[in-house]
């Protein structure tokens, strides 16, 4: 389908007839008043009744389609001349920046107001300069999606394409994600990449790169840096440490949340401290991590009949049927306090299980560890064959159920393997802090 | 002086909204003074995109290091402020005040409104970017015959506002930012700082018609363009009096002619480009009296200086009072290298340089008579940013007036800010939705349009008998809606009223009674209860310099604490008739005249208490009545 740019029924009919595309200078008329200027684009949720023209002085007005007579005024096409290309200096360490969508840089136009993503390493170079100082960038556009939208396939395909640039010698991978459901594809990645070598550090923005005081350039410079430079041969997600442009911080994959809808801090490493820190171009890590070096192996394969639900007050204690019915391989219960759900339900669980299907305990308090053998319900769940998730974040289980289950089916080694800590997602101490909430 | 130089002058007057909440948040539109709760520091990328000649490029480089700081309150600043939120949907009040003003000023609303981000890079917007609408284009208004055009109306957040700043660093306020304005351009139909100053007047007047602007310090702002035959436009930010208007063009009128005057000099000499060739001259001053200087030497800083051929005397030549042209070098070299100043062969020997260093100084540059050098001392950098810029400035002297933007002194002349930027940077702002301007909106605000003020003026000399400048005053006071409710809803005397707001409380102010943080019910019910004759129209201005000075206690209060509690009339009328009585043969011998002899004795026991009009009255009659007697 030919986009028409959030034009719809009368304007779209009203340009369609005078022939006029967005991007065409234009003089339009009704009774009382003429305007010039540019035709632009319209938001696909605005009505059908104006068109949207951008002044010279730069505004943007909507003007109603009643009457409305246009005119093209021809214009001779300006291109800007092309920019000059900064690299990066001989000797450097090679990093390779994968894209998977959102926009980590970008363009504006400021003629039109389109802002279109700067994603190969010459446009990163030429709005992040910095970059050429810190690595030689290779870069490759895998996906352009919106995080909500990505799904588990979509991390088997980043895990190999990973894979592939550290065969090729990168020696850090920066991943640029939307930041939705970075978390989970973080955890994803921890799990995929076995005995990994070189640190993957996956990186957002909070506010898009098209405006000054985005957050995507720090948090850039920052992973880059941290992919050339880190220590650890870990996934981590790279976002600010705090409201303010300074400290960044690396959380370790598997431990990682969005905690916050907006803010430039919103992720949060829970029941783990994070792998390290970044501030003034140094590196400063925290407790154990993987050291660089090793053999890659990939285990790239996810079981997508997995689903996480979270338990309430009133939860129907047929919410099961249609997943027993419909044959899913894993339930990750997001259940109360120490990992609890409510006793009508047990009934339900305890035939998912007898049907096959691996049920996973984890709280949705998220911070602590579940004990399912302080109270009766809990001892009862545990019984029934329910695998506690230890202190694992509910995605993280989740996204661990879904891996394991794409290595084994047989309910056994499923409990083995998902109790035993593979990529940190697990411990076995849960460390005194003194503020435990982000 | 302006009629032969073919002046233009534009005006842009932008106005803060007094609405409840910001434009797109609902944080309170309230400045404040006391200790910030939160610091936030942050830095902008400006985008490459938006650079072009050499100029910008500079001034880019200077702002690129700067870290910001961001100071909030936590009960009046939110995350929106702090560009950790997206904004909340465009401010309805604000859109209506807005088309308000629009329509007062004869002018078009767009059908649809857009919000944009205007890219701003000097931190004074925590998004690097304003956002703005346009809401209304194509207007005009009269002045004396001549129709001065309105070409645009829009409604902008304010920025946050500036505390300090250092050379790698500012602090801003965010309590500012968001507050709605709105943003009033009229064409360039101006012809003289006077008609400047009226057309600024008119646009005041009609905002404040619509009682829903702010009042007071900084709440308005006008920005100035002046142009003349042969110049350049010239942008002039920060007019804060409308009295300086006509001072801050004419001004610029003189500096404009000048600088055409200075470019014809410098064309007669067949003065060349001067050349960015810097010297380091350090050693020559190496045991200098200059305390400049020598400070900045021993901390590791350099002398520098560059040649400009062929522009010897130039640079003492005044283009403004108490400006020359050497001033304009200084500004440029401020601004770009971020240096204290200049010296300039022109003005020295002076500051502690002596003669013998200047002659080395020309010697080692090779300098003719006719030629002048600037030397800046400091950190190495800095000075060389100062000089490149003091080059370029001197260059464009050749071309004659740069178009620039410059900020206004109190004094009414200017100084250089920035060069005039290229159009405006602006893309759509797509995270908050556009509004559609129905015509029942605008039919609505149409019949609910303010009465203006010189309409209204008018109504008060005819309906209240008010003097046509009390009448005045009032109109354009924060106490009209009082005024009038007092008038129309309480039977009190207009003149009284209007006289206790215009005159009183001009009194009090000068005493330094702050009245105007005065509770506006408090004031109500001392001119409510004075009506009534509780106490005496006298004690007035001591009732609220007493309100002001204890703040949150009652009218009673103040009344129980001066002791002014109304005096029953029976007990003056006894009063009255003793004191006659007792000087019953003055008021034989005197008659009528005997009153104002004997009102002073009253006066003394009921000042404050009692109304003197009717202690005369009661004397008067008191005294008639013993003159029948008799």
């Amino acid at each position: 389908m030919v986009s028409t740019y959030g034009y719809k029924g009368r304007a779209l009919d009203l340009i369609t007839k005078y022939g006029i595309k967005i991007g065409d200078r234009i003089l339009v008329r009704n009774e009382e008043s003429s305007f010039v200027g540019i035709l632009m684009p319209r938001s696909e949720l605005d009505d059908d009744e104006h068109i949207v023209l951008k002044l010279d002085d730069g505004y943007n007005l909507g003007i109603s389609v009643d009457s409305l007579r246009i005119e093209k005024i021809p214009q001779e096409d300006v291109y800007p001349p092309p920019p000059k290309l900064p690299s990066s200096k001989p000797g450097l360490p090679r990093v390779s920046i994968i894209s998977t969508g959102g926009t980590i840089a970008s363009r504006v136009d400021y003629r039109t107001g389109a802002v279109s993503p700067a994603l190969s390493a010459e446009d990163l170079y030429q709005s992040v300069p910095e970059l050429g100082d810190l690595a030689e960038i290779k870069t490759e556009i895998l996906f352009s999606l919106l995080s909500e939208n990505l799904i588990p396939e979509n991390w088997t395909a980043m895990a190999k394409s990973i894979t592939r640039h550290i065969k090729d010698g990168a020696q850090g991978v920066v991943v640029t994600h939307g930041t939705d459901t970075m978390g989970y594809t973080a955890a994803a990645l921890s799990f995929a990449l076995r005995n990994l070598p070189v640190p993957v550090i996956l990186v957002g923005s909070q506010r898009s790169s098209d405006r000054p005081s985005s957050d995507a350039y720090l948090n850039l410079k920052g992973a880059v840096l941290a992919a050339a430079k880190a220590p650890f041969a870990e996934v981590g997600v790279l976002m600010h440490s705090t409201s303010s442009d300074g400290e960044l911080v690396i959380h370790r994959g598997t431990r990682v949340r969005k905690m916050h809808t907006s803010r430039r801090d919103a992720f949060v490493s829970i029941n783990s401290p994070p792998l390290a820190k970044v501030s003034d171009g140094k590196i400063e890590t925290f407790g154990n991590y993987k050291e660089r070096g090793g053999n890659l192996e990939l285990k790239a394969d996810f079981d997508e009949d997995v689903v996480l639900i979270k338990s309430f007050p009133g939860i129907p204690n047929d919410i099961f049927d249609p997943i027993i019915h419909r044959g899913f391989h894993g339930i990750v219960l997001e259940g109360t306090g120490l990992g609890h759900v409510p006793e009508r339900i047990f009934p339900a669980i305890k035939r998912a299980i007898q049907s096959g299907i691996a049920v996973v305990m984890t709280s949705q308090c998220l911070y602590g560890r579940v004990n399912m053998n302080v109270y009766s319900t809990g001892r009862e769940l545990l019984s029934m064959g329910v695998i506690p998730g230890g202190d694992m974040l509910p995605e993280t289980a989740l996204v661990k159920l879904m891996w394991v289950l794409a290595q084994t089916r047989d309910p056994d080694e499923v409990r083995r393997l998902f109790l035993t800590n593979v990529a940190g997602e697990l411990s076995k101490r849960s460390e005194y802090a003194e503020v435990w909430h982000p | 002086m302006n009629s032969n130089t073919g002046v233009r002058v534009g005006i842009e007057i932008h106005q803060q909204l007094d609405t409840s909440d910001k434009l797109f948040c609902g944080c309170p539109t309230l400045l404040r003074d006391e200790e910030p709760h939160f610091t936030v520091v942050r830095r902008l990328k400006p985008t490459t995109s938006e650079l072009g000649e050499v100029d910008r490029a500079a001034l880019f480089e200077s702002e690129k290091g700067k870290v910001f700081h961001y100071q909030g309150y936590k009960d009046s600043t939110c995350l929106v402020e702090l560009d950790e939120e997206p904004p909340h949907e465009l401010n309805r009040e604000a859109v209506s005040v807005a088309l308000t003003v629009a329509l007062l000023l004869n002018m078009k609303p767009v059908d649809e409104i857009h919000v944009m981000r205007k890219i701003v890079i000097d931190g004074s917007n925590t998004t690097g970017f304003q956002r703005t609408a346009k809401i209304a284009l194509d207007g005009w208004l009269d002045d004396d015959g001549q129709r001065i055009s309105i070409q645009s109306l829009c409604l902008e957040e304010d920025a946050a506002r500036k505390i300090s700043e250092t050379s790698d660093r500012v602090v801003y306020r965010l309590d500012r930012l968001g507050i709605p304005l709105v943003e009033i351009s009229t064409g360039p139909d101006i012809r003289s700082g006077e008609q400047a100053r009226r057309v600024a007047l008119r646009i005041g007047r009609i905002l404040k018609a619509t009682g829903r602007i702010k009042r007071g310090l900084g709440t308005i702002r006008q920005d100035l363009n002046v142009s003349i035959e042969g110049g350049a436009r010239v942008e002039i930010k920060g007019v804060q009096e409308l009295g300086l208007i006509p001072t801050v063009v004419d001004y610029e009128v003189m500096r404009q002619k000048r600088l055409l005057e200075i470019r014809d000099e410098l064309k007669k000499r067949g003065t060349l480009q001067p050349r960015p060739e810097i010297s380091d001259i350090t050693e020559i001053f190496a045991s200098t009296e200059s305390k400049v200087i020598k400070r900045a030497i021993q901390s590791g800083g350099k002398v520098l200086a560059v040649l400009l051929s062929d522009f010897g005397g130039i640079l003492k030549e005044e283009i403004q009072p108490g400006r020359r042209f050497g001033t304009e070098l200084s500004d440029h070299a401020k601004v770009y290298g971020g240096v204290g100043g200049i010296f300039h062969t022109d003005e020295l020997p002076a500051f502690g340089i002596t003669d013998f260093e200047v002659r080395s100084v020309r010697e080692r540059l090779g300098a003719a008579d006719n030629d002048c050098i600037v030397m800046v001392a400091g950190e190495e950098q800095s000075c060389k940013s100062a000089l490149v810029a003091v080059v370029r400035r001197a260059e464009m002297a050749l071309k004659g007036v740069p178009p620039e933007v410059r900020a206004a002194n109190p004094d009414g002349t200017t100084h250089f800010m920035r060069p005039m930027p290229g159009s405006a940077r602006m893309y759509p702002e797509t995270d908050v939705p556009s509004i559609v301007v129905t015509k029942a909106t605008l039919e609505k605000i149409r019949s609910n349009l303010p009465e203006l003020l010189e309409k209204k003026i008018e109504r008060y000399t005819r309906e209240f008998s008010l003097s046509q400048d009390l009448a005045s005053l009032i109109v354009d006071s924060p106490y009209s809606a009082t005024f009038e409710d007092l008038v129309i809803n309480h039977g009190l005397t207009p003149s009284f009223v209007a006289a206790t707001f215009e005159y009183t409380f001009k009194m009090l102010r000068r005493e330094g009674v702050d009245v105007d943080l005065l509770d506006r019910n408090a004031i109500r019910e001392v001119l409510i209860r004075v009506h009534r004759g509780e106490f005496a129209k006298e004690a007035v201005p001591e009732i609220f310099r007493w309100l002001a000075l204890n703040k949150g206690k009652s009218v009673s209060d103040a009344v129980s604490a001066l002791s002014l509690s109304a005096v029953g009339i029976e007990s003056v009328r006894r009063s009255v008739s003793e004191i006659v009585e007792k000087n019953i043969e003055i008021v034989k011998r005197e008659g009528e005249r005997a009153v104002s002899r004997l009102m002073g004795d009253l006066m003394k026991l009921y000042r404050g208490k009692v109304d003197g009009k009717v202690i005369h009255d009661l004397l008067l009659e008191e005294v008639r009545k013993a003159l029948q007697d008799r």
